[in-house]
């Protein structure tokens, strides 16, 4: 098994992409740390069908734009595990609104929750790895963050920022035996693409060169090729995983 | 004092690469012993496993010279 034993965490892990990615992981092998902010009861399920397959699992309640609670969270996971291999900073919210409509709440909390957090988290990460000489991050960003969409200034403009992040991470870490990348999925059916309209999914569609929206799962097969060695060689790279949205 | 000097020493010249008897209180990690930024911060941190220590972000930043870490740890 690709993971076997290795110790990851997932942020945002109890349900959409974040859960494929711990259940997929979960099933390589790998102990995962399933991180959730408000829903505990997905969280739990989750980690029984990770225990079901046969693995380790853990749900741990954080809210990852605050750095009090991700030191907490921190403690947590190695006082319990001692080690950490793999994080994916996959936790996100949208808060959409047209550019001279947005409020400056809206704009904050979608910047702390998706760029805010992967810095917060990935410091603590990078931490602890440097010591290990090994680890590998995968942040998740987004089409839109390569190609810009109207509506979404907030979102946007922090999946960029989670970009940036990404290869300036990489670069920084890289001689210490660390890799990262992100992925940048295109529309994915989960809670956050279920709520749009029929006219806007299909308004999507017509940008999809595959024709179809994607699953989580085509999501968590990437993250766990980049969790794996088979992308040993292979750091600060954008994978873009959206059915030819973005070439 | 002597002690947790000489094996901060022994700590940086392992790492560094440095002979051990050009390193004085005064050598500064950055401008002396030509380490980088990293570098200062993977020091700072094997000091922390060494000496079963937590050097915060804050106190870090204050750790200059080798007689600053070791003034540091004596100081806990």
């Amino acid at each position: 098994m690709q993971l076997q034993n290795k110790i990851v965490l997932v942020t945002g892990a109890s349900r959409g992409i974040g859960r494929a990615v711990a259940l997929e992981f979960g099933r390589a092998g790998a102990k995962v740390i399933v991180n959730y902010c408000g829903s505990q009861e997905k969280a739990e399920a989750v980690v029984a069908q990770i225990q079901a397959n046969g693995s380790e699992a853990m749900a741990v309640q954080a809210d990852v734009s605050s750095q009090e609670e991700v030191q907490k969270m921190f403690q947590t996971i190695l006082d319990t595990f001692g080690v950490l291999d793999i994080v994916v900073n996959n936790a996100g919210i949208t808060a959409d609104n047209l550019l001279i409509r947005m409020k400056e709440e809206e704009w904050d909390r979608v910047m702390d929750t998706n760029l805010k957090s992967v810095f917060l988290v990935s410091k603590l990460a990078a931490k602890q790895m440097m010591r290990q000489r090994h680890g590998n991050i995968i942040n998740m960003a987004s089409v839109v963050g390569l190609l810009g969409n109207a509506g979404q200034a907030n979102y946007v403009a922090a999946k960029s920022g989670v970009i940036g992040l990404t290869k300036t991470m990489a670069r920084e870490l890289a001689v210490r035996g660390i890799r990262v990348n992100a992925i940048a999925p295109g529309f994915i059916v989960t809670d956050m693409t279920e709520n749009l309209s029929d006219a806007v999914k299909e308004q999507m569609l017509q940008q999809i060169p595959l024709k179809k929206l994607g699953t989580p799962e085509h999501i968590a097969n990437v993250a766990l090729f980049l969790a794996s060695d088979q992308s040993a060689y292979m750091t600060g790279q954008i994978l873009s995983v959206d059915g030819g949205m973005h070439m | 004092m002597a002690d947790t000097f000489n094996k901060v020493v022994e700590i940086i010249s392992e790492r560094l690469g440095k002979d051990a008897s050009t390193i004085t209180e005064n050598s500064k990690f950055r401008e002396d012993l030509g380490a980088d930024s990293l570098e200062v911060v993977e020091l700072i941190m094997q000091l922390e496993d060494e000496f079963e220590i937590e050097i915060s972000d804050e106190e870090a930043e204050k750790i200059v010279t080798v007689g600053d870490a070791v003034k540091f740890i004596d100081n806990l």
